[in-house]
Formats: structure tokens, sequence, C-alpha cells
């Protein structure tokens, strides 16, 4: 969404690709008109807004962001958040997880996630959810991709994983 | 020729409803919303009133997030407890705030708790008929044109202290009202309710333990219960809910609200605090198999190339 901020859109394709552009012309309408990049905060209450319009007859998505929000010092803090698919924020302090392996994920990352890791080992932490609870899920797979989100640099990671 | 209007018009937008309809009889099932199975309790005491609530937020069969925030803010001197589902009651909170801070500012006086229960009432259950303009400005005199009629999940527990006292409510997704000195919401309630039908009186006495039985007041009227019991009455309710309650869980929120002020005490009591992990799980760094790596980075690289010649003439 902005060089700072990633959404993942679990989902419906035909929403997944809708609701991509929808957030991409909200977010340049906001850059816009406030000339200055969104926070991710704002960037999650959007998202939620944009979804609840559309509470009786809902996209079907469940959206998970992440992103580094600036502090009033100058330096990045780790934000993450989810949605149910009208809307309902989740920020979490620990992970976010949605998708249909979402009940693996909660059980796999609750188990491996510990506070104030690494970038390398949340990393390691964060494939190996992701690639164990996708192995059990019969709608998830075909590859994985990690990104890794730091101050000055992101990281694309393709994954190995099973390919059936 | 005009351009076309880029107004939308307030409210909720159905063009989606069509095709999810298709989609569930054709089998697509849709995805389940976060609802809050939830305890949440009000109280009143001496000096104004307790909001309590659990801190669980549920998925289905899933707990979607362990320390959720379900006492929403209305105003100062107002706030509301929300169970049902999660998004409406936060949605459903945040819009009478808004609207409760206008009213404030145009009529010029503290807001009521009424005032913020009857604009409750009428957007879940909705009097004044639909207009017959759907595209209207935001601004027209019906407040909430639509009938919601039960459709938006908030059940509520609404209490504060206005110029007429300290005031509690209870209001359902459906709009029906009711105004008790103690009340419970939510999956957990008949647990709450359990505790405050055990224990609340109106002639408690402070948290002393008697050796003697404690006086009876036959004729004069009882005194309210005092802060610190009230709020381990609540405590309580809560607690019954988190235990007893599938539905409730993690911690106890609570919030005090007195003519001069409103404290709100978040995860109050945290009986449910995860230990320490007895061994790490970390992984050795290159047990992922990775394929391709890409990085982009966030730095701006700038180059100074000086270009060394003739100096500029400033004279």
């Amino acid at each position: 969404m902005s060089d700072r901020i990633y959404l993942g859109l679990p989902g419906l394709a035909t929403d997944v690709t809708t609701l991509k552009e929808v957030f991409r012309y909200r977010v340049n309408m906001y850059t816009i008109k406030e000339e200055r990049e969104i926070e991710p905060e704002t960037f999650a209450h959007l998202v939620s807004s944009t979804l609840y319009e559309k509470r009786f007859g809902p996209y079907f998505i469940e959206p998970v962001m992440a992103g580094l929000e600036k502090t009033p010092s100058g330096a990045y803090k780790p934000f993450i958040a989810a949605t149910d698919l009208i809307g309902c924020l989740n920020f979490a302090k620990d992970f976010v997880v949605a998708g249909t392996a979402s009940t693996k994920l909660y059980g796999v990352a609750e188990g491996l996630w510990e506070p104030d890791l690494e970038p390398e080992d949340l990393f390691e932490t964060c494939a190996q959810t992701l690639l164990n609870a996708v192995d059990r899920d019969a709608y998830s797979g075909w590859g994985a991709e990690v990104h890794l989100i730091t101050k000055d640099k992101v990281i694309k990671r393709t994954l190995k994983g099973r390919m059936d | 020729m005009a351009t076309a209007s880029v107004y939308k018009g307030a409210g909720f937008d159905f063009s989606n409803e069509v095709r999810n309809t298709f989609l569930s009889e054709r089998g697509i099932p849709l995805p389940k919303a976060t609802s809050t199975g939830t305890t949440i309790v009000g109280c009143l005491f001496k000096d104004g009133i307790i909001l309590g609530a659990d801190t669980r937020a549920t998925e289905g069969p899933i707990v979607a997030d362990k320390n959720c925030e379900k006492i929403h803010f209305i105003t100062d001197n107002i706030r509301c407890c929300g169970a049902g589902t999660a998004a409406d009651t936060e949605f459903t909170t945040a819009l009478i705030s808004s609207n409760m801070e206008l009213h404030a500012l145009s009529t010029g006086r503290k807001p009521r708790v009424v005032t913020a229960m009857t604009m409750l009432k009428q957007m879940l259950f909705r009097l004044v008929p639909q207009p017959t303009h759907y595209h209207r400005p935001p601004s027209s005199i019906a407040p909430f044109p639509y009938r919601y009629q039960g459709h938006i999940g908030a059940a509520l527990v609404l209490g504060g202290v206005d110029a007429t006292g300290p005031q509690l409510f209870t209001i359902h997704p459906h709009g029906s009202t009711d105004k008790l000195p103690y009340v419970t919401m939510g999956s957990g309630s008949l647990a709450a309710m359990a505790v405050f039908e055990a224990k609340w009186q109106p002639n408690m006495e402070v948290r002393i333990p008697h050796a003697h039985p404690l006086p009876t007041y036959a004729h004069s009227p009882p005194p309210p219960p005092q802060r610190a019991e009230a709020l381990d009455l609540v405590c309580a309710a809560i607690s019954a809910g988190i235990f007893n309650d599938l539905g409730s869980g993690s911690n106890v929120d609570a919030c005090v609200i007195t003519a001069s002020h409103t404290e709100m005490l978040r995860n109050l009591v945290k009986p449910n605090e995860r230990v320490q992990k007895e061994r790490s799980y970390q992984f050795r760094r290159g047990t992922t198999a990775i394929k391709k790596e890409s990085i982009r980075s966030l730095i701006v690289d700038e180059d100074v190339t000086s270009i060394t010649g003739e100096a500029m003439d400033i004279s």
C-alpha cells in the first residue's frame, strides 16, 4: 500500500482485485489531500470503514495489515492489525492470522511466537508457522511468500513449500 | 452535460447483496464475523455507576482476540459496553459518540445518558418512516433514515452520570430498553446476573469482615453500596462470566463513573495471564528453504558529485 504498509487480502478472488484497487485509490486520495503518507493505524481505520460500509452485503475478505508506524520521536514502531469481513478491527500485540488456514495458523503461531524476536528469527518463526499450517489446509498452499519489513529495507522471500 | 455526482449518500451499501446470495446458494459460505460472546455488566452504587466487561472476542469457536476493549467511549461522563457482533458495537457506539458531541455543542449543555439511550434505540429500532429519497444529504431531519429492526446485532449496557444523577440502561438489538439498578448482558449475562442477584443489596456496608451480623435497616431507606464493594461485586460478576461462560474470557475491564470524574480501569484483574514458556521455540536461522529473495531498500541514496572548477562569482 505504501513503502511501509503491507496488506494481505485472503478471500474471494474478485473481491481481492476490487479491494486492492479501492484501497489504492483511497490511499492515493489521502496522500494528495493530506500531503503526507498515511500512517498504518489510519490505514487500518480506512480498511475498517470501507468494509463496514458493506455491512449487509459484505466483501468476502479478511484483511491483514502490517507496517511500521512513525513515533513522535521519529523512530519506527511495528504495527499489525486484522479485521473480519465487516471491518471489526483487531490490533494485536503478538500476531494476527486470516484465511482458510486461520484455525491452524492460530494454533501454530500461539506455540511458536515469542516477543522481541530479531528480524531474521521472526522470519524463521513466521515462515515455519505459515508452511506448517498451510500443509494441513486443503485450500491453501502451492508456495508461500514472506515479506520482512524493517526500518530500512523490505525483504521478500519465496519459500520452498509443497506444490500439491 | 453535468458531471455525474460522486456523492454516495450516507449509510450502508447493499450492492454486493445479490452476488452474495447467489454465492451462498452455490455453496460458498460467508466467512464468520467476529462476535463478542461477552459478559458485560453495569451496577449502581452510592456516587455513580460502574461498568464491567470481559475481554474475549470470538470467531465461531475460535478466540480471535484475547484482550479486546468492550467499554466504549460515548462522552466524558458516559460509557457504553457492547456485546454481539463486534463491528456493530464498535461502529454504533462511535456514531452515537459523534452525534452526542454534536448534540452537546448545539445545545450547549452537558450531554445526558437518556439522550444517548434514545439515539441508540431509535437507530437500532427506527421509528421515523424511511425517506422517499434514498440519496439524501446526511443533514436530513431524520438522523437515522434506516430500519435496522435488529439486523444490527448490538446489545449494549449504557451508563453514566449526568445532571439527573447516575443512569444505567440496557439496549437490545431490536431497540427495547431497560432501566435498572444492576444489569448484565451477553452470553455470560446469566452467570453475572446470578452474582448480582445473590450479592447486590442496597444496604451493603463497607468491605470489612464483621464479627456480628449487620444491622438491618427496617425503616430508614438503605444506603447504596460504596465504590470498593461495588467494584468487587462487578469484578465477581465478570469473573463468573469469564470462568463459567465459554463465550467470555481473559481479563476484567471496569469503568467507574462519578459526578466529578470517570476512571477507566483497563485490565483491572488478569486472572488468565499466560505464563512464561518453559523453553524457547526459536528456529535456527536458515531452517526455512528459500527459493528466491528480493530486497527493496527504503534508504534513499544520495551521491553528491562535486564539480570542481571555477568558483562562482559572488562579488
